[in-house]
This record gives structure tokens, C-alpha cells and sequence, in this order.
């Protein structure tokens, strides 16, 4: 049966690309991808890299960020209205929007109100048919965004209309139905293939509304996909869409260069300054929407003291850190948000690196021979590349101060469960991508009360800070909301529960014949409206 | 004959009981859990991560899961993978054809120099060729896998631009996977150029992946060649006036060659370790990554079902090996 299928697909995808090659220009862009994708439906799933193969190319959301931006804009549903107690989300759906037409479905009707109620109850609702369709299906990001708390229902007004109905006031909520795990599949694909019982197809033959369809998947070599010719976004400008899984960031150049492919991600930072000299190349660069820090125990002396917190945080030299850690790819953090999101607060200083005074203040309060624990991350991460080689440099600023420092380390799962415990002892590396561009999903995810125990690593609970992010999270007016989160910045930096080391920035080099790429601040792969040169 | 294979066999079943209880424990010694990783950053809420352990039979003693996946085994149930939702059996027949083609091919390049150097090192013993061919099979030997791969892909790939950077075939070719071998899929798909292609892909992910191999080999048939030319046959044959290369080629070579196969049969376990690197280098989807992949991931059942059918594999092997041993000598056949 598999083997039929994928024959099938895999000759639907022959013929498709002999069509297209048979056209007077057929043009196919090829994506050196990272890693392969754990599967095509990606609300199962939290990896970028799944998200590239799966949402980002084969599905729409209701809304969608605008390109570069994480500003949000419509995507299937054309217009919305939000009711005045910010509980009552209703879209109206654009009309005319087909799913993709391939070998194993044939939609009979466009997309509508089934679609998009199919696709978010099979994530709320335990008792839906789907909601365990592939064994050990979970719903991370749904669940992980609290939303079976936060949507009570929703409901189907009319075919193009659907509301959604919440719980409580929740701001960042058409920032979240931008996100990956919100794509809407097609239930008349999924009743088709609950009739002929092979429910997991749906997690391996997508079929979507978005760019391009999905053709074959040759499990960690090749994904193709075709343009979709009818897509309510306008034809793109290429004919294919190839995904070439290259695991290793060097041979990954290797290909760029060698014009086996058009695109790569994650270039090795060694490798920058020569990409940037490469005649038939270009690099875009961008801030990546991420933040690296140092989190204090903030519940256990002497770290339960603001002001030793300060000390310490003036003691960190962060351009060394830079241009050791980073090789030039980040920037000095000063705020717990990165200065690409919107409310991130200008006016704020960071504690200048003055060894001097750090030891002044740490004696003034009071501390003296002061040995403590650094956490260092035993994997690279956007936010930290080399958490050992942060944790050393960080451990020779501090004995300048006369503070002895013990690098500890534990494996990654490990390390996660145990710096995320109350009476956990030092000082934690650890990082965070953002997920939807809402400041929301940094300051209330990394140092709200609710979250001390779990995401919250520095422990800390603020009621000061913490009535500013509540306040800002049911507010719906951008302007005002603001001025909370710029006001809860000013908190955070005079409380100072961690030290923010590095925003980095994020490199995607390509060959000079590739156009029309915008970078995704939220971190994606997105190929609509890339165009290649013959 | 029919006896001796019933007794390995019988041997089998124990030892394959035991690669079952290893590889169950050994993925469960590692620290961390598949939950918390899978989680990242974000972490999990206790109650939803006891809900999780709960469906996947994770909370159950370990004894009691042992148990279970072992009547599943029996029923030929490897379990499915926690990242990809799919059955492990299915992603490993998926994946193992691209490992054999180029552990086969290794193996092929590895025999088809090794051998011959190793002759020749023992028959110009003490010579500058003995000494440059032990000397380069110790470099060899001694190869840092990933360097080495990256090393020809940027002489042969970038600058020479002779072979294709990665992967198994071009990607304009696209065609119905029969047998998930390139080499033989490419010709049937009956597209030109497609085997040239799939052949040019090969080329650098098997000498990478047959270095160690052909070294280890090479040092092997040099040492066995040594000790049976000193042999009184060998002598004796000198001195019936034979000439050397039927004295090489029959009577020594032949009774050297058991230790060397003995040696290949090892090897077997050598080149599915060494395609973990070759194939992330060469981007090869083959299941030496898939495997590394998913003990990172702590991913249980792909890692126990994975050790279990490379044990089994390399088990096989074995027992072929010793069959060859009686073909090759008579003196040691099976009563």
C-alpha cells in the first residue's frame, strides 16, 4: 500500500514536472534545506524546519504576517471584526479560495466555514474524531498557547463566516491564528480519508490552499512541490519548488556554490565573509527575533537582591562575548525583547560593562566570596552558539569581581527540567525565539508569575511588572498596549532578573540569480513570490 | 553442515533477546526524556506530559514495557516513531536500500584495493612500496571522517567540479522508487543519463565511507600473506619450481584469505557506523543518520527498533561469514 502510493505520487510528481518542463520556461527553485520535516501537518509539530516544508509552503492561515514583518494582515479570511468586550473574534472568509488539486484529491467545493472549524476543533476538542488520528498525535502549539482554555467555541455563521468565541480577553489572540499550527487544512479531504481509512495520509499527502502543492517526499533527500496554479494569492514565478535535505551547513554551501541549489539557511558564521565575496552570490542578513540571557535565581540569596543582580550584570563584558561567541553575528541585548518587535523601549540604557563599579556595589550589598553556579547549554541555539564558550567568558568577568563561578551542564532535556526548578541553584543560560511577534509571547511567557516554575528560569514574579503584561494581554489597542510593555521594560531593567546578552542575526545566502526573497523576522522559509533568473 | 547451522541458529535467538534488552536499555539510561525535548525551551506542564507518558506507555515499569514491546516484536511491531508518527519497520525499509548501496560499493572499493596493496606490501616486504602502502593504510586508518568527506567534496565538487556536491541523484531526475537502489531504479526508470548520474553520486560517499575499510584490509591481507609464505607448503612449492604468481595466487592467497574475510565480515558493523558521518556529509538518506537523529531526540522506539535490525543484519552477516570460512578451507568445514 505505501509502496502503491508513493508510486503514485511519485509519477503524479514526474508527470507534473514533465509538464512543466515541457513549457517554454520552466523554472524550479531549489531550497538547500537543514533537516527534513517529521511530517506535513503542522499543527503536530513545533520545529521551523517542519513548518518550512509543511505550513509555510503548502497552507494559508486565516490571517498571515506580512512578509518581513510580524505585523498581521489577512490571509484566508478577508476582514474581521473583534467585539467591543474583546471576546467575539468574527472573520469573514475570502471566497473563491480552492485546496490543491492532486493525484489523491479532488476538491468539490472551495474553502469555507467546515474548513477552518475542522481545523482548529481536531486540535480543542478530545473527543473529535481527529483529535488522535496518528498515533501519539499532540497538539504542541495549541496546547502550549493555552487556547483550549482560551476558545470556548466556535461557531459557523454562514459558509464564509466564522466566529470565535473566547474565554477571556486575550490580545495577542489574531497574532496566534497567524502561526504555523493554525493552517486550515481541507475537511473534505479529511472526510475522504476517514471513509477510506487512512487517516495518517494527512500528516504525509497534505493537501492545502497555499502557493505551491505538495508533489513527493523522498524521506531525508527530496521534497517537491508544484505552484499552484489556481492560488488565490496570484501565480508564482516559478514552476517548482524543490527541497534538497542537506543536513551539514559546509556542504550546504558547497551546493549554493556549486549551483546545485538556489537557497541556503543557517550558514556556518566562519563562512560569512566569504559568501559575502563570492561574485555569484548575495547574503540577506536580519536581527533574528530572538534573545539570549542569563537568568538569576531570583528567590534565593544573594540573587534575591536587585542590586547584586545589577552588580553581576555590569560585570559581563558583552562585546567580548560578541566576537567571540557570536563572530559578529549578534547584537549586545538590552531589553528581554528584540528591537525588531514593535514596543520595544528605545529610551532604555543598558548597564554599561564597568568592572570597577560592579565590585563596589557587590560590597555594598554585602556580598562577599560569592561562589555560584553558571548553566551552560550543551547545544548551539539561534540565540546561543556556543553556550560553553559564553559560560567561560562569563566566569573569567566575574572572577574579576571576585565572584568564583562552577560551570555546570547537563543534557539538553535534562537541562531544561532542571533550570526550570524553584530552588535551582546560580544562574541559567538559555534563550528564546519568538513565536508570533508579540511581545506578549516573550514577556509574559519568560518572566510572568504563572510561568516561575516552568519558562520563567529567573523565578521571578513582579507584581509590578507582572500588572503591566496582564494589563497589556487584554487590551486590544496597539497604542496603548504599547506604552504597558515599554513601561514593563523600564521594570525589568531596573529589577534586572537577567542579564540580556545577545540578539543574533540571521544570514540566508543565495545565488545572485534568486529575487523577490524576504526574510521572515519570525525565523521561517517562505518561497511565494521568488522568482529565479534563467 | 545442516547441524552446524541449526546449532548457530539456535545461537541466534539468546543473542538477539539480549540486543533487544540492550537496545531497550540503553536509549533509557540516557538522561532527558522525549517529552521535555520535543518541548524545548517552552517546557511542558506536568499534567499534559503525564498524559502524554500515559498514551505511549511510558509510564508503565520498565520491566512492563519491556515486556510489551517485546510481544510486539514477535508480531512484527517495531512501535512508530514519536517525531514522525510513522511505523519504525516502515521508515527503515524506507531508508536501508541507500545505506547497502553504498555500504556495498565501499566494501567493493575497500576489497578491490585493499586486497591487492596487502599482497603486494607482503610480497615486497621490507621494500619502499611495503612501506608507502602500510604507511598511507595507517593514514587511512586513522582518517577523521567528516574532514576527509568535506576535503573531497570541496577538491572534487568545488574546485574540479567533477562530481556532484551530495545527495543520490540529480534533482532533475524524478522517478518511481521500485527498489529504493538508485543504481538499479535509474535504469529501470529508463530516463538518460540517470545511472551516470546516480553512479557520479556515489563516487565520493563510497570512497569516504571504504578509507577505513580498505586501510584495515590492506594491513590484514599483508600480515596474513606474510605468515603463510613463511608456511613448508609454500616452500615446498618454491621449490617444485612453481612460478611466484601461482604461488601467490593459489596456494598462499587462498589460505591467507580466511583471516581477511573474517576481517570484511567485521567490517560490516565498521560501515554502518562510519555512514552515521558519511552520510550527513553526503546528505545521503540513508538509516545511519535517521538512527543518530533519533537518539538525540531520545525518539525510543526508532532507536530500539533501528539497533535491533542493525543487530540483526550484522548477526546475519556473520553467520555467512562463517558459512564462506568452510567454501574457502576445507580443512575447517562443518561436520
Amino acid at each position: 500500500m505505501i509502496i502503491r502510493t508513493t508510486l503514485k505520487a511519485a509519477l503524479l510528481g514526474a508527470s507534473l514536472i514533465a509538464i512543466a518542463a515541457t513549457g517554454a520556461q520552466a523554472k524550479t527553485l531549489v531550497y538547500c534545506s537543514e533537516g527534513s520535516p517529521e511530517g506535513f501537518d503542522a499543527a503536530l509539530y513545533t520545529s521551523g524546519t517542519t513548518f518550512d516544508a509543511s505550513s509555510k509552503a503548502i497552507y494559508n492561515r486565516l490571517v498571515e504576517f506580512k512578509p518581513g514583518t510580524t505585523e498581521v494582515i489577512p490571509g484566508l479570511a478577508e476582514s474581521w471584526t473583534v467585539s467591543d468586550d474583546g471576546l467575539e473574534y468574527t472573520f469573514n472568509l475570502r471566497k473563491g479560495v480552492k485546496f490543491h488539486k492532486t493525484d489523491y484529491f479532488t476538491p468539490s467545493r472551495d474553502f469555507n466555514a467546515d474548513d477552518v472549524i475542522f481545523s482548529f476543533e481536531r486540535q480543542g476538542k478530545k473527543d473529535h474524531s481527529w483529535n488522535a488520528y496518528t498515533e501519539g498525535a499532540s497538539w504542541e502549539y495549541f496546547d502550549g498557547m493555552s487556547l483550549p482554555t482560551l476558545i470556548k467555541e466556535i461557531v459557523k455563521v454562514d459558509d464564509n463566516t466564522v466566529k470565535f468565541v473566547l474565554t477571556r480577553q486575550e490580545a495577542p489572540m489574531l497574532a496566534n491564528l497567524a502561526m504555523d499550527f493554525a493552517s486550515i487544512v481541507s475537511a473534505e479531504y479529511a472526510d475522504q480519508l476517514d471513509k477510506a481509512g487512512t487517516k495518517a495520509n494527512l500528516n504525509q499527502q497534505p493537501v492545502g490552499t497555499g502557493p505551491f502543492s505538495f508533489v513527493g517526499y523522498q524521506k531525508d533527500a527530496v521534497i517537491r512541490y508544484a505552484a499552484n496554479q489556481d492560488y488565490w494569492g496570484g501565480k508564482q514565478p516559478v514552476d517548482n519548488l524543490v527541497f534538497a535535505i542537506t543536513p551539514d551547513a559546509a556542504v550546504r554551501l558547497q551546493k549554493l556554490k556549486a549551483g546545485e541549489c538556489h537557497v541556503m539557511p543557517y550558514p556556518a558564521p566562519a563562512d560569512i565573509a566569504a559568501i559575502k565575496t563570492d561574485p555569484n552570490l548575495q547574503i540577506m542578513e536580519q536581527q533574528g527575533l530572538n534573545v539570549g540571557y542569563l537568568a538569576y535565581n531570583s528567590t534565593q540569596a544573594p540573587f534575591d537582591n536587585p542590586k547584586v543582580r545589577k552588580a553581576l550584570n555590569m560585570a559581563i563584558n558583552k562585546d567580548a562575548i560578541l566576537y567571540a561567541v557570536f563572530q559578529g553575528s549578534g547584537q549586545a541585548a538590552t531589553n528581554p525583547i528584540p528591537p525588531t518587535m514593535w514596543s520595544y523601549n528605545t529610551q532604555i540604557k543598558d548597564d554599561a560593562y564597568d568592572p570597577e563599579a560592579s565590585k563596589k556595589m557587590l560590597e555594598e550589598a554585602g556580598v562577599k566570596d560569592l561562589s555560584m553556579k553558571v548553566w551552560a547549554m550543551p547545544v548551539q541555539r539561534p540565540y546561543n552558539p556556543n553556550a560553553r564558550r559564553m559560560a567561560e567568558l562569563i566566569q573569567a568577568d566575574f572572577e574579576k569581581v571576585g565572584v568564583k563561578v562552577e560551570i555546570v551542564s547537563y543534557e539538553w532535556g535534562e537541562y531544561l527540567k532542571r533550570s526550570s526548578a524553584k530552588d535551582r541553584d546560580g544562574a541559567v543560560l538559555l534563550g528564546w525565539t519568538g513565536d508570533n511577534g508579540d511581545p506578549d509571547n516573550f514577556l509574559a511567557v519568560l518572566l510572568g508569575c504563572d510561568a516561575v516554575g516552568g519558562s520563567n528560569r529567573a523565578q521571578w514574579c513582579n507584581d509590578e511588572f507582572e500588572a503591566l503584561v496582564q494589563k497589556a494581554k487584554v487590551v486590544t489597542d496597539k497604542a496603548e498596549r504599547t506604552k504597558l510593555y515599554e513601561q514593563a521594560q523600564v521594570v525589568f531593567k531596573d529589577q534586572a532578573p537577567w542579564a540580556t546578552i545577545a540578539h543574533s542575526v540571521v544570514f540566508m545566502p543565495m545565488s545572485k540569480k534568486v529575487s523577490g526573497y524576504v526574510m521572515n523576522p519570525l525565523g521561517g522559509h517562505s518561497f511565494e513570490g521568488v522568482d529565479i533568473a534563467e | 553442515m545442516f547441524r552446524f547451522l541449526l546449532g548457530r541458529l539456535g545461537l541466534l535467538i539468546p543473542t538477539f533477546l539480549g540486543v533487544t534488552l540492550v537496545a531497550f536499555s540503553f536509549i533509557r539510561l540516557l538522561p532527558g526524556d522525549p517529552l521535555e525535548l520535543l518541548a524545548g525551551e517552552r517546557g511542558i506542564a506536568p499534567e499534559r506530559k503525564a498524559e502524554l507518558m500515559r498514551q505511549m506507555g511510558l509510564d508503565l515499569p520498565w520491566w512492563e514495557q519491556y515486556l510489551v514491546y517485546l510481544g510486539k516484536i514477535f508480531q512484527g511491531d517495531l512501535g512508530t516513531s514519536f517525531s514522525s508518527k510513522k511505523p519504525v519497520l516502515d521508515e527503515f525499509l524506507q531508508l536501508f536500500p541507500a545505506t547497502v548501496e553504498l555500504a556495498v560499493c565501499a566494501i567493493l572499493i575497500a576489497v578491490a584495493i585493499g586486497i591487492p596493496l596487502g599482497i603486494l606490501a607482503a610480497v615486497k616486504r621490507g621494500s619502499f612500496i611495503d612501506q608507502t602502502v602500510m604507511g598511507t593504510a595507517l593514514i587511512g586508518y586513522s582518517m577523521p571522517i567528516f574532514w576527509w568527506g568535506l576535503l573531497l567534496i570541496i577538491l572534487f565538487s568545488g574546485i574540479l567540479q567533477w562530481t556532484p556536491v551530495s545527495g543520490r541523484i540529480s534533482l532533475m531526475y524524478f522517478f518511481p522508487q521500485v527498489t529504493g537502489f538508485m543504481l538499479i531504479d535509474s535504469l529501470l526508470s529508463g530516463e538518460k543519463g540517470a545511472f551516470l548520474s546516480a553512479v557520479r553520486h556515489l563516487i565520493l560517499p563510497s570512497i569516504v565511507l571504504a578509507t577505513i575499510p580498505l586501510a584495515v584490509i590492506a594491513r590484514q591481507t599483508r600480515s596474513a600473506m606474510l605468515e603463510v609464505l613463511g608456511e613448508d607448503y609454500v616452500r615446498t612449492a618454491r621449490a617444485k619450481g612453481l612460478p611466484p604468481h601461482r604461488i601467490i595466487g593459489l596456494h598462499a592467497l587462498r589460505n591467507a584469505l580466511i583471516p581477511v574475510i573474517t576481517t570484511i565480515g567485521l567490517q560490516v558493523g565498521v560501515l554502518l557506523a562510519g555512514a552515521i558521518l558519511t552520510e550527513t556529509i553526503f546528505s545521503w538518506p540513508g538509516i545511519g543518520k535517521w538512527l543518530v537523529d533519533s537518539i538525540s531526540r531520545r525518539d525510543y522506539f526508532v532507536v530500539q527498533g533501528g539497533l535491533l535490525l542493525i543487530a540483526g543484519i550484522i548477526m546475519l552477516v556473520n553467520l555467512i561469514v562463517d558459512i564462506l570460512y568452510g567454501l574457502v578451507n576445507p580443512r575447517i568445514r562443518h561436520n
